[in-house]
């Protein structure tokens, strides 16, 4: 079964319904497949929580990776981790899902279109100067801008574009060309090689989700944390067991 | 016509090839500083670890830029839609 084939670059290109100026193309179906994984599976296993020594598995799965990501983020954002931890939390998920499902047959990921990427960089680009004006105020949120010099304004301007471009064409091309690579290789030599590529292309699906929601902690930690030096701030080693 | 299905050929594996080159030698640096690190202080091996990983996939970005283009010129070529008008026209 084949849902894109060989010379489609991305799912965009398969269109399934089409009103109108509304278009449904496998993208949009993927993408709403792995947000109903995530959505139904969180509210059952959060229905019945338990504080005692015995969890369900799934609490325990659940908390496993919420208190991993909260030290990560705890890494770069030192204190402040419950406000940034619902979108980054995001990010992490939703990527990892998408990436991790492709072993099934019949199964896009929706990661592997530039449209999905960019709308993940696009929110990372907004997130930045929400959360940077939200610390630190408007004045010195754009004074931070002509910071070492003057002349530098330009470049950080520039900056802030390429990060984002960079953001998702990073993810773009990791996944589609692993895609593209195990549906070459299932022409050219089947069997036992396309499985190998299979493992790694897991492998680095998973890198390029943690790689995508630290980059966008570190983005989002450098437009806040901008005159902690100045001020002179205690660093208290905390270091979670 | 066939020049322009040429073109985009051979500069897709010239693209890739060089493409290959410049991160190969980054990653290979970086890998030898994280294990030189580890080496020296194997007590902070999960943070240098960590930084390691982040530091690879930025390198790695670079090739995946020459790898996007490579494929959008053999897969998406954006002057095959031109051609084939003008040949069918």
């Amino acid at each position: 079964m084949e849902v894109v084939r060989i010379d489609q670059i991305s799912p965009d290109l398969v269109i399934l319904l089409q009103w109108g100026f509304v278009t449904i193309n496998a993208t949009l179906v993927y993408t709403w497949l792995i947000m109903g994984i995530l959505v139904i599976g969180s509210i059952l296993v959060t229905r019945n929580l338990s504080t005692d020594i015995t969890v369900s598995r799934w609490q325990n799965l659940v908390e496993v990776v919420v208190s991993g990501i909260r030290s990560e983020i705890r890494d770069i954002a030192h204190e402040e981790v419950d406000k940034y931890f619902p979108l980054i939390g995001t990010f992490f998920l939703f990527i990892l899902l998408s990436n991790m499902l492709t072993f099934i047959p019949g199964y896009v990921a929706p990661t592997s279109s530039l449209t999905t990427t960019a709308a993940l960089a696009m929110i990372v680009f907004v997130a930045v100067p929400y959360y940077g004006i939200k610390k630190q105020g408007i004045g010195e949120y754009l004074k931070e801008y002509f910071r070492p010099i003057f002349i530098f304004f330009p470049f950080h301007v520039m900056g802030e574009f390429s990060r984002t471009l960079a953001l998702a064409v990073r993810l773009f091309g990791n996944i589609m060309s692993h895609e593209k690579i195990i549906g070459i290789l299932l022409v050219v030599t089947p069997l036992f090689f396309p499985v190998v590529m299979q493992v790694l292309g897991l492998l680095i699906g998973l890198i390029q989700a943690y790689i995508f929601a630290i980059l966008a902690m570190v983005y989002i930690a450098s437009a806040t944390q901008a005159h902690e030096e100045e001020k002179g701030h205690l660093k208290v080693a905390e270091k979670k067991a | 016509m066939s020049i322009i299905a040429m073109a985009s050929i051979i500069s897709a594996g010239l693209c890739m090839g060089f493409g290959a080159i410049g991160p190969g030698m980054g990653q290979g640096r970086a890998v030898q500083g994280a294990l030189h690190s580890i080496a020296q202080q194997p007590d902070e091996r999960n943070s240098l670890t960590r930084t390691l990983f982040v530091g690879l996939a930025m390198i790695e970005s670079i090739a995946i830029y020459c790898f996007v283009i490579s494929m959008i010129l053999v897969f998406a070529n954006p002057f095959w839609g031109y051609v084939m008008k003008k040949a069918g026209g």
